[in-house]
């Protein structure tokens, strides 16, 4: 089992540098450099020339990943270019605050996602069982974009029940940022749900043709335990999967959202940085995004491996 | 005389689409009871056995009848009622215990959860019954047995752990389903016995579902056989064994009985071997499953190659046809060796081996028509422009008893019997000196697997093809084989004649796996016992 486990970490870890060099590749085809930024209008080749040399840019491109990269492992992501910050420090507690918008979505979506897909896969083709794959497909039907404004239309700015800007500060309450960020995370819930829903119905629905749970309803045992007992159990892996694809994609894919509400999270500073071509922190946010990608699908694999008999003891050496 | 602990009355099990799968049954068990419940494919016994449950499966429904349990119509019951009398009152025993055990729990687990759900016993009391059943069941380690999960212990194990959890509630009523018919002969035996002593120890009655009449034989008190969902015949069991009135119980009951020989033995004399397999040696990682093997098949010859499952006889076709990597030893064909690997082989050496699989249903691709199933092996290897691929596909129907228009039909319309002729028509048209037909019947029904054996005798009488002609089934290598090799563990351990190998002085393993074979008498199993009992002391 360790092996299985220790070969899914290192094929995670290789992921990650595959992607890190992808990153660091397409920064560099892009047109113009750091030194072209910085100088804009007023560069002349000579200036070029000087300030690349200072920064070292004349150096071969495999000579400044490696650097780059091994830097970036320390946790040093280097200076952004515009303000000459720390990237870390101005990138770490925007991260927390993207975790802290995934995590309250994630803990609406995954329990709503997976109960209704059960209930969903006991009751299938029954009205519970259309309406939740009806509203759910719906809902990510709909642009995300869209979804917010509509709640900051008629939730915020008509009926004023919550405010129409989720900006967070350091120095607000866990309360308070739980009341600010409601709107945003209700919008992500609904974008991820449908996902989650359809893979847990179909899993526990393909589970319910196999000989055992025959035999468990043989038994004489109820249906809910039958589905609880010995269904889930062995539909969890896939269902593990999709939950950890979504994970990945609330703490990757809420751009959007971030720009929507004002949200101060990893997405919005990226963005800034695009628009200013500020080249390491768009370098350092592509990690971080890649990185949260990679270990969330990492520990999927993991856990599919625990919640296999088979897996979990097979014996080491085969 | 005690009154019927289970009752049928007018049975009518219908598919969702309309097809009746079982009509007009009635049945009554006493308690103590065994009732044997006999036919092929289709006629209906699982049915019946999960309809005495009110069970029907996925798109299926019982659609008229009672069943009746201690008096009590199951029917009128609620959902609640019904639940509370499976697994308490009456107990089912499915056929492949692999399947039917949960994988994600230990056995014990499973074992304990029923008398523990139906409020009869704590967990505590459940386990120590749950061990008392392991050791009647004569399971190995019963201390620790319950705590592997099911894909940690043999399938003859998992079979009898199966029985301990239907017994877990003390049923009164036992449904089995078939719970021998995925094992091999001397585990078969083992499990019959074990079955046999706890329905007599434990005064349970018991539905008997089997297609093996020799089986039902040594277990059940009545018959019945069934045939498209309706009784044909019900009765005692010695007289449906030895004086069946009807002609389809007659005709299982010559069938199982047959012994009639397809071949006569070919003149050793004149041997010139075709295939030579000289010391053979076949490793899956690390595992030897092929062990310094020696056989050869001669033109026009049927060598049978018998075993029980795992014993190596599959891994040796795949070693001779290149797909299980040689480490040691040569094959010989028509007087050229052979490489080891597949890729290395000339297209030839291909043709001139062919494959019968055990599973005609996934042999096949569902996609294609027979006709292009049957032509591309003649495209293939001869080049045959279309039109004559055509005739010679028309051809290959006809030589395995097929009309010639089934060439623009798909595989997926046809039985079970009909697609194994398709794949012995595919194996032709390569126009092969040998064919190896792995289990190529065992698939099948008793009377449809008749048909196919009498085929391949008689295309081996017409073209003079060879066989190498995998079984399990000693009534079979009996019956078409020339010779016989006997495998164990990966070797062979007693080659030769049919008529000598099944003639005493036997090999002891050849002896235990010819005496484990169900004969058609109803005292068969105690006599074995007996013998076996006699030959310890």
């Amino acid at each position: 089992m360790l092996r299985i486990i220790a070969v899914r970490v290192v094929l995670g870890l290789l992921t990650l540098l595959g992607v890190s060099i992808l990153i660091f590749a397409a920064t560099e085809i892009l047109p113009g450099d750091v030194c072209t930024a910085i100088q804009g209008q007023g560069a002349t080749p000579d200036t070029l020339r000087v300030c690349r040399i200072e920064l070292g840019l004349d150096r071969p491109s495999y000579v400044r990943y490696t650097e780059w990269f091994f830097n970036a492992l320390h946790g040093d992501f280097g200076l952004s270019l515009t303000n000459k910050r720390d990237i870390l420090k101005s990138i770490s507690p925007k991260f927390v605050n993207t975790l802290f918008l995934a995590g309250y979505a994630a803990l609406i979506a995954v329990p709503l996602a997976v109960g209704l897909g059960i209930l969903a896969a006991i009751n299938e083709g029954k009205w519970i069982d259309k309406v939740a794959n009806i509203v759910s497909l719906a809902a990510i039907s709909v642009p995300e974009f869209f979804i917010g404004y509509l709640f900051i239309l008629f939730l915020a700015v008509r009926n004023h029940w919550f405010p129409s800007l989720s900006t967070v500060f350091s120095d607000m309450s866990f309360g308070e940022r739980v009341y600010v960020t409601a709107l945003p995370a209700v919008t992500l819930t609904l974008l991820v749900t449908a996902h989650m829903l359809r893979m847990t119905r179909s899993s526990v629905l393909a589970i319910m043709s196999q000989p055992y749970i025959e035999m468990a309803f043989l038994k004489g045992l109820a249906r809910a335990r039958v589905i609880m007992v010995h269904a889930l159990p062995n539909a969890a892996a896939p269902i593990i999967t999709v939950i950890a694809l979504n994970l990945a994609y609330l703490v990757v894919g809420v751009v959007v959202i971030e720009r929507v509400f004002t949200y101060p999270g990893v997405g919005a500073f990226m963005i800034d940085g695009v628009s200013k071509r500020d080249l390491p922190v768009v370098q350092a946010g592509g990690l971080v995004f890649a990185g949260a990608f990679v270990l969330l699908n990492t520990v999927a694999d993991v856990l599919g491996v625990l919640v296999n008999p088979r897996l979990r003891r097979a014996k080491t050496g085969t | 005389m005690a009154k019927a602990i289970l009752k049928i009355t007018n049975l009518r099990v219908e598919s969702i689409n309309g097809t009746v799968l079982v009509e007009n049954t009635s049945l009554e068990l006493k308690p103590g009871e065994v009732l044997g419940l006999i036919g092929e494919s289709g006629a209906g016994k699982s049915t019946i056995g999960l309809a005495s449950m009110f069970y029907a499966r996925a798109g299926c429904r019982i659609t008229g009848g009672t069943i009746e349990i201690d008096g009590q119509s199951i029917g009128d019951l609620s959902a609640d009622g019904r639940r509370d009398l499976r697994g308490k009152r009456i107990a089912y025993i499915a056929q492949s215990a692999a399947a039917s055990f949960n994988p994600a729990h230990t056995i014990l687990d499973q074992v304990c959860e029923m008398p523990v759900i139906h409020g009869l016993m704590t967990r505590a009391e459940a386990k120590a019954w749950a061990l008392e059943l392991f050791k009647a069941l004569d399971l190995p380690k019963p201390e620790t047995f319950g705590n592997r999960y099911p894909h940690e212990v043999s399938g003859g194990q998992l079979q009898r752990a199966m029985t301990a959890m239907a017994m877990s509630c003390k049923p009164a009523i036992l449904v089995f389903d078939e719970p021998t018919t995925a094992l091999d002969v001397t585990t078969q035996i083992e499990v019959l016995v074990l079955i046999k002593k706890l329905i007599r120890d434990f005064n349970t009655a018991a539905l008997y579902i089997t297609h093996d009449l020799a089986v039902v034989a040594q277990v059940a008190d009545r018959i019945m056989v069934l045939r498209h969902g309706k009784m044909m015949e019900l009765g005692d069991a010695k007289q449906i064994l030895t004086a069946p009135t009807t002609e389809y119980a007659r005709a299982l009951v010559t069938e199982r009985a047959a012994s009639d020989k397809l071949s006569v033995a070919v003149a050793p004399a004149k041997r010139q071997p075709l295939l030579d397999v000289q010391n053979a040696m076949g490793v899956y990682h690390k595992f030897v499953a092929v062990n310094n093997v020696s056989i050869s098949v001669a033109q026009g010859e049927t060598v049978a190659v018998v075993g029980e499952s795992g014993s190596g006889k599959s891994s040796l076709a795949r070693l001779i046809i290149g797909l299980l990597p040689r480490k040691a030893g040569t094959v010989t064909f028509g007087g050229r060796e052979l490489s080891p690997a597949l890729k290395q082989r000339s297209k030839d050496d291909l043709r001139r081996i062919q494959f019968i699989y055990q599973q005609p249903d996934v042999a096949l691709n569902p996609r294609q028509t027979i006709g292009n199933v049957i032509g591309r092996p003649i495209e293939f290897y001869f080049g045959t422009p279309r039109a004559e691929v055509k005739q010679r596909v028309a051809k290959l129907l006809t030589q395995v008893g097929l009309p010639e228009d089934y060439a623009k039909r798909l595989t997926t319309a046809l039985s079970g019997g009909q697609k194994q002729r398709i794949c012995i028509a595919r194996a032709l048209a390569a126009e092969p000196d040998l064919i190896i037909c792995d289990e190529p019947t065992s698939a099948l029904d008793q009377l449809v697997a008749e048909d196919i054996l009498k085929l391949l005798k008689k295309l081996q009488d017409d073209l003079g093809v060879s066989y190498l002609f995998i079984t399990h089934d000693l009534g079979i290598v009996r019956r078409i084989a020339h010779r016989t090799a006997v495998m164990l563990r990966g070797q062979i351990v007693a080659e030769g004649t049919t008529p000598q190998i099944f003639a005493p002085p036997y090999h002891p393993y050849t002896e235990r796996l010819i005496s484990s074979v169900p004969e058609m008498r109803v005292d068969w199993l105690d006599e074995v016992l007996a013998r076996r009992r006699r030959a310890q002391v």
